[in-house]
């Protein structure tokens, strides 16, 4: 049986369900790297290029962490998932980086690219398909079991499960519970930074445990998140950072949230102006607070930790200052 | 309406030319300089690419000077390039400045959006005369590229020190006069022989070097240092993946590198297989072009967080493992000095006399030769 290694990071946190799902069905033995340590942490910061971005290094710490255990790294080529937008120039040149790196695996990456139309996207999953088995109903089959099991994974996203659980269990519920705290935080970021607890040193668990309830960008429906993202003069081309821009915008205009944290990492090209015109548009918009969280691998957990604390502690001030007036 | 635009290498010339043709005023901001750059790097994102800050620094400039209309080029990824128009007009609006913004966008993307775009930049002509205009300033373009490419190669033959470069800023001010298409072509033929005229010691050797990376970096002298004129005088012969004229134009087959498009996508494959925007894969594809022509090393040039070139600078250990091709990477940001760059730079060519010595030891010096004299007559054409 083929073992096939799957890195846990980037792309791995929007579609995991999917290709496991399919390669499984196609008989093939899918190995996961483990959560984040520091281990593989530093292991990615030495192989990787140090103007990379913090994930793009934890990647590399991932995959090299599979090596010696699986025949083949399973690493597509995402170049788009939707017409008129790419994912990020880093994504498309993923396996050609972990290629380069010495000694390491045969790494195998079939190209998804949505700016070709939907047969180019078909052609690819035929192929994948086709190196497992020479049955073409049954790559028939593992597709739509696939696709039923991303479809369900999405709806897990909908009804609030944070993604790291919802990519790993079935439950239709939080397994930790769900909490309710007096103030609503809107939390936007790429998914394979604030999906990892490990990079943003249990952000999420920290705002609950001070009393948030936090609204992602999952929860919201695409139609309003592409509806936003839309209203900019010029239409963004990178899918990521629409996400970011409908959701936030989306808060920000109906005034569903109390304020705003914005996790973004070091050097990543898209980010960079998206967090100017989000603070931008923030500004001009009004009263919802925003915070920017910067992180690298140098990041610590004290500085962290007194910024949310205190970003808390303001937004609590003015909901009671707003609800002794009202 | 006072037009004005960002500096970049000689865009200034080629942008006065066209606008000139079109009628339309213009502000040319104040050459880049620390305090364009100082102005930039305070108001832009603290992680943007260098040539977002540097271009900002000219807008504010040349809003001073008091330009109302401002041009950008645009673009449409995956390159965060084609979004700068968006966050400057943003930044400079937070900044209090009146003023209009005319983004350029690529016509394969949206040939109705550059129509619309022309007439505004060309007021009152016909489609027909736009078109003309575009053509006679975009041969203006490919002559500037091909002297400065001719120089580029023979600087490294000079017996007077600047000589070629006095003669290069002739020749390129004999083009800034050329009007008609005529008068371009003899400029052009003009420019050539005055740069043929330079005194040279044609029994050197210099080392050939290709020098790859973001447009930006390469076009722009402020921000690389002048590099090409320093390594010119200390006796390399230059070969760039990046010209002007290469850049805007819609067909990329007859490219002034002498490289088409396909042929440097087709070189890449082996090191990265697909398009990851700006100049990503031509980074690897022109590298792996010098290394098969012979030459002795390449240079990277780009600026810091820019993604294509990243992805490239950690591919070219493979590459230059792979082919025995040294190559070096300078990552450039405002912080960059002068002094480490140029230092790099020469334990760099120390690492390429050493090189290019044990392998005339080992009785390739006859190629070594006929490569140089090759290198001379391409020059010369």
């Amino acid at each position: 049986m083929l073992k096939i290694g799957i890195p846990r990071g980037l792309i791995y946190y929007d579609y995991h369900p999917l290709w496991k799902t399919f390669l499984e069905e196609l008989g093939a033995e899918v190995v996961v790297s483990p959560p984040t340590t520091k281990a593989i942490l530093r292991q990615g910061v030495k192989a990787a290029e140090s103007e990379f971005c913090l994930p793009v290094k934890l990647y590399y710490g991932h995959a090299l962490s599979l090596r010696g255990m699986v025949d083949k790294l399973f690493i597509p080529r995402v170049v788009s998932v939707e017409k008129r937008a790419y994912t990020c120039p880093k994504l498309l040149g993923l396996p050609d980086m972990i290629r380069a790196v010495d000694d390491a695996p045969p790494i195998w990456s079939p190209v998804i690219d949505f700016t070709k139309g939907k047969r180019q996207f078909y052609s690819s999953v035929y192929e994948v398909g086709k190196t497992l088995t020479n049955d073409s109903l049954s790559i028939f089959r593992a597709y739509l079991k696939a696709v039923n099991e991303y479809k369900r994974f999405q709806a897990r996203l909908k009804a609030g499960i944070p993604r790291h659980q919802a990519i790993e269990s079935q439950l239709s519920q939080r397994s930790d519970g769900k909490s309710e705290g007096p103030l609503r935080i809107g939390l936007v970021g790429h998914d394979y930074i604030i999906s990892d607890s490990y990079v943003t040193m249990n952000l999420s668990q920290r705002l609950e445990k001070l009393g948030a309830s936090l609204l992602t960008a999952d929860t919201v429906p695409r139609r309003i998140i592409n509806r936003e993202a839309s209203t900019l003069p010029k239409s963004l081309f990178w899918t990521y950072e629409k996400d970011i821009i409908g959701a936030a915008f989306h808060w920000l205009k109906k005034g569903l949230a109390d304020g705003i944290i914005y996790v973004l990492a070091f050097a990543c090209g898209p980010d960079s102006l998206i967090q100017t015109l989000l603070e931008y548009e923030a500004k001009k918009m009004g009263k919802m607070p925003l915070m920017s969280i910067v992180i690298d691998e140098h990041s610590g957990e004290a500085g962290l930790i007194t910024r949310i604390e205190a970003f808390v502690e303001m937004l609590m001030r003015a909901k009671k200052r707003s609800l002794v007036e009202a | 309406m006072k037009l004005s635009f960002p500096h970049m290498g000689n865009t200034e010339i080629l942008l006065k030319d066209l606008f000139r043709r079109t009628g339309i005023e213009v502000v040319v901001p104040p050459p880049t300089s620390e305090k364009t750059l100082k102005l930039g790097v305070k108001c832009a994102p603290e992680f943007a690419c260098l040539p977002l800050k540097a271009t900002i620094g000219n807008f504010i400039e040349a809003l001073e000077a008091g330009a109302d209309t401002l041009v950008m080029a645009g673009g449409v990824g995956p390159c965060r390039f084609g979004y700068y128009a968006e966050i400057q007009r943003r930044i400079l609006q937070d900044l209090g400045y009146q003023f209009e913004m005319i983004v350029l966008e690529p016509p394969r993307a949206d040939w109705l959006g550059f129509f619309k775009t022309c007439r505004r930049l060309a007021p009152g002509k016909s489609v027909r005369q736009i078109v003309k205009i575009i053509k006679t300033s975009f041969s203006k373009a490919r002559a500037l590229d091909f002297v400065e490419k001719k120089v580029l190669r023979e600087r490294a033959y000079e017996l007077v020190p600047h000589s070629t470069t006095k003669a290069y800023k002739e020749g390129i001010a004999l083009l800034d006069r050329a009007d008609t298409p005529e008068e371009i072509e003899e400029a052009k033929n003009k420019a050539f022989e005055l740069i043929d005229w330079v005194e040279k010691d044609l029994s050197r050797e210099p080392l050939r070097v290709g020098i790859v990376g973001e447009f930006y970096m390469l076009l722009e002298p402020f921000f690389n240092f002048d590099m090409e004129e320093w390594l010119g005088r200390a006796g390399v012969s230059l070969e760039r993946a990046v010209y002007l004229s290469d850049w805007i134009s819609v067909s990329k087959e007859n490219q002034v590198t002498g490289f088409s498009h396909h042929q440097v996508q087709e070189a890449a494959e082996p090191y990265l297989a697909y398009f990851v925007g700006g100049e990503g894969q031509p980074t690897i594809g022109n590298s792996v072009h010098y290394a098969r022509a012979g030459f002795d090393g390449a240079i990277q040039l780009f600026p810091f967080t820019c993604m294509p070139d990243t992805i490239a600078k950690s591919i070219l250990p493979k590459l230059s493992k792979d082919l025995d091709f040294p190559v070096i990477s300078f990552v450039i940001d405002e912080q960059t000095g002068k002094a480490g760059v140029i230092t790099r730079l020469e334990a760099f060519l120390d690492l390429l006399e050493a090189k290019r010595k044990s392998k005339k030891r080992r009785g390739e010096g006859a190629e070594l030769r006929e490569l140089s004299v090759q290198g001379l007559r391409l020059g010369a054409q």
